[in-house]
């Protein structure tokens, strides 16, 4: 692969991180590790001893794992529908952080599942799933519809590795043998020919469009699992669009997180510019409007109809001796932070910016929990139960304890595909980009466009 | 009289109870049901129990009965009396009814389609509730359930502020269209033909859906492995009993069909010393309480029955008969309960000495 002058020296830069695994990364990976090892243990543990050692109960039947589930599976939406509408657009910024998306979609749609998977109390039947599918039922929706976004994610990721992988390959990189026969097997022959550029660019094409509706699918039914019920604060029409929304918006928010890391990280300060995280705040500025009302939305017409069942959970909702102040959290941390700090021209910083993504991520987890948790403590009918974990729920040890192991999975794939591949996409900078980033990002410095971009 | 041996015949049939049969028939039909009473009599109580089952079996066919006639042999001299789905008394050749076998081992494809002919219901009078809670006991000892897993439950219930509070006994309601069954990824939970839900826990996977999509909160989830006597746990697994439970699996009450099919009712109905459930037959259109034998019709028509929650769509198959006239005072409910129990109603009980 002839390489032009930009992106030799991009990759020039790029190249120590794939060839070296420092101490740092060591560090990181047996401390990942170790969290996964605890992870496992509690595994064990449930799967020995049954749920009983997890704080769900007959009323609360999920908790924890499902709001994580909901979590990864939103936070996936960074790389299928952020860089999937910015690739249909030709967004030219785009181009050094589609790799991190795309790899947080990957990574994430594996992890999610483990979760769902968690919650189910015999996994020894998992392939009962396969043998007698009911298409009724929205969990089968599911399974079919992660599989395919999972299948649509991996693919749409590797067609734009193909190229890099190229690039590795025909590099005299210092690395071990095992290492540059992979590269080469996952190049499969490319050399950039006209031909191949030209299936490269159509099939990357294809799998942008086709990631978007599959994205909305898999979340929308993803929240049928709870509006197709007959539950108060569940069984609501606007839940699709809501759950979809709330996904794409926490999705950016964790793009961005990502972003300010790798450009600490692997000082990429030239390639990850502040204009990028202006770009993607202003996309999670005018998200945040969306979800704050749909939020609003929802919460009003329940509060004002004031039915006997929705009143009991927006009552748990409001009250500061229950859910109130999380609620609270949920609200202005996932809503007001995230709007004022991109509002405000003194706070649009990259650093602020990506701190209020963190509250704003932090608070979209919360938001799931108080989904799921109030409402299964509302059954329609009074509980009258003596035993107080029958009655409210509270996560045990295994739970958090696989949780953070899920978290800790998530960094872990990371640090290892970032040590894999360049997490800045070397190929897709062409020649016409020799001149620089900044001149590219530029041309695009129109707001009018930006909130073209997040309503398409 | 006619009304009198119906009454009787409906009884017999729908309960199958064997006392009845020796004590109560007036002198009249003892003729009739004889060549029976010789069978239980030098029969074993399996054969009895057959008995009541075929009988019960051909009660129901009845209507088509009269024209598989012809194919049959020459009948014998013997006569039965039975009840034609109609309500009319006919006598029938006892050549013309099927012996059937022991029906106890079930397979797969039995368990899952129902009980022919039957359609289960079940009335529940709340006036007669007093929360005396011997149902919650028969039905744990039938089904092997430890103490805390009640798949039938007595709430303290109020409909609003000033209205006064009731006992309301809650089994699963077997609905029509059932919510927990739609969900079911794997078809592990389903409608048969009787009107029963069911759960195979040998294709449960555990997800607990079912149990977020009841509104009722019927269903319970074994979250550590049941405990239960040793032979009971090397029982063949039958989804008409539930029985042996398993770890990681969703049960629920499951109106006892493996009774139904030995022409018993439900231990909950048996052992209810206010005969507070009726169950029965709706294609009959009889349901038994065990001691009064009525038109299913005619009394959710006179006690204006209703169905619990019947805005939510799920159509159950239990009517509660409102607690009108209620003969117990709500306060003797407490009064057998031990203290463990009585913390369950705490609450309800606080704010009713507060207003």
């Amino acid at each position: 692969m002839e390489l032009n002058n930009y992106q030799k020296e991009i990759f020039k830069q790029q190249q120590p991180n794939i060839e070296k695994f420092t101490i740092r990364n060591w560090g990181w990976t047996i401390f990942y590790l170790l969290w996964i090892g605890v992870g496992g243990y509690a595994l064990y543990l449930q799967v020995a001893k049954g749920h009983q050692v997890t704080g769900m109960r007959d009323n609360v039947v999920w908790g924890l794992y499902i709001a994580n589930f909901i979590f990864f599976i939103g936070i996936s939406y960074a790389g299928a529908v952020i860089s999937g509408i910015l690739h249909i657009l030709k967004v030219e910024w785009r181009k050094p952080i589609i790799r991190i998306a795309e790899m947080i979609t990957v990574i994430s749609t594996i992890i999610g599942p483990v979760f769902i998977l968690l919650c189910v109390g015999r996994l020894d039947r998992l392939h009962h799933l396969f043998l007698y599918p009911r298409l009724q039922s929205p969990i089968v929706w599911d399974v079919f519809a992660i599989g395919t976004y999972f299948t649509g994610s991996v693919i749409f990721l590797y067609l734009a590795l193909i190229k890099d992988f190229a690039i590795y390959r025909d590099a005299k990189l210092n690395i071990p043998k095992w290492k540059h026969k992979l590269y080469k097997i996952l190049a499969i022959g490319y050399r950039g020919t006209p031909s191949q550029k030209r299936h490269i660019r159509v099939s990357t094409n294809l799998m942008a469009i086709m990631i978007i509706p599959l994205a909305i699918i898999v979340h929308s039914v993803l929240s049928w699992i709870f509006g197709m019920t007959l539950r108060p604060g569940w069984h609501s029409t606007i839940f699709g669009p809501y759950f979809v929304l709330a996904a794409i918006y926490s999705g950016t928010g964790v793009l961005i997180m990502a972003m300010w890391v790798y450009r600490r990280m692997y000082k990429l300060h030239s390639l990850l510019t502040d204009k990028h995280f202006i770009y993607l705040g202003y996309i999670m500025m005018v998200l945040g409007a969306g979800y704050g009302y749909f939020t609003f939305s929802e919460y009003l017409t329940d509060w004002f109809s004031s039915e006997k069942w929705s009143s009991e959970v927006i009552e748990k909702l409001f009250n500061p001796a229950k859910y109130g102040w999380w609620f609270l959290f949920s609200n202005v941390a996932g809503i007001v932070l995230p709007i004022a700090i991109v509002a405000i021209p003194q706070t649009r910083k990259p650093n602020l910016i990506a701190i209020a993504s963190f509250f704003m991520v932090i608070a979209l987890w919360v938001k799931r929990y108080l989904i799921i948790v109030p409402t299964l403590e509302s059954p329609l009918l009074p509980m009258q139960d003596t035993r107080i974990e029958y009655v409210k729920y509270s996560a045990t040890w295994v739970e958090w304890a696989l949780t953070l192991a899920g978290v800790a999975t998530f960094f872990l794939f990371f640090t290892l595909m970032s040590k894999f591949v360049t997490v800045i996409p070397i190929s897709e900078f062409g020649d016409k980009e020799t001149a620089g980033v900044k001149e590219t990002t530029t041309s695009v410095n129109d707001p009018a466009k930006e909130k073209q971009i997040v309503i398409a | 009289m006619r009304k009198k041996i119906k009454k009787l015949l409906i009884k017999k049939f729908t309960t199958g109870c064997k006392t009845l049969l020796k004590k109560k028939i007036p002198e009249s039909n003892q003729n009739s049901i004889m060549k029976q009473e010789d069978e239980i009599n030098n029969n074993s109580r399996r054969g009895f129990i057959k008995t009541a089952a075929v009988v019960t079996v051909a009660a129901a066919a009845c209507g088509s009965l009269n024209c598989s006639c012809s194919s049959k042999k020459a009948p014998v001299t013997e006569k039965v009396k039975l009840l034609s789905p109609d309500g009319e008394i006919v006598e029938i050749d006892s050549a013309y009814l099927n012996h059937h076998e022991n029906m106890a081992v079930l397979d797969q494809h039995d368990q899952r389609v129902g009980i022919p002919g039957k359609k289960f219901i079940m009335v529940v009078d709340l006036a007669r509730c007093k929360s005396a809670r011997k149902c919650v006991t028969a039905c744990q000892k039938h089904h092997y359930r430890p103490e805390g897993t009640e798949w039938l439950t007595v709430k303290l219930m109020q409909d609003s502020e000033k209205s006064a509070p009731y006992w309301f006994p809650k089994q699963c309601f077997h609905c029509d269209n059932p919510p927990c069954v739609k969900v079911c990824p794997v078809d592990a939970t389903f409608k048969r033909q009787d009107g029963l839900v069911l759960i195979d826990n040998e294709r449960c996977i555990g997800c607990k859906f079912c149990m977020a999509a009841c509104p009722y909160s019927t269903r319970v989830f074994n979250w550590a492995e049941p405990e239960m006597p040793f032979d009971v746990r090397n029982l063949t697994y039958n989804a008409e009993t539930g029985v042996p439970a398993k770890v990681g699996t969703v049960e629920k009450c499951d109106f006892c069909p493996d009774r139904s099919r030995e022409g018993l009712l439900p231990p909950c109905v048996e052992a209810c010393p206010n005969g507070v459930f009726y169950f029965g037959d709706e294609n009959e259109d009889t349901v038994t309480n065990g001691d009064e034998t009525l038109s299913f019709t005619q009394l959710i028509k006179d006690r204006a029955a209703y169905r619990f929650m019947e805005e939510l769509g799920t159509k159950p198959r239990v009517y509660y008969l409102p607690p009108k006239d209620r003969q117990f005072p709500v306060e003797r409910g407490y009064d057998g309960l031990p203290d463990k129990l009585k913390a369950r109603f705490k609450d309800a009980i606080e704010e009713k000495k507060k207003s």
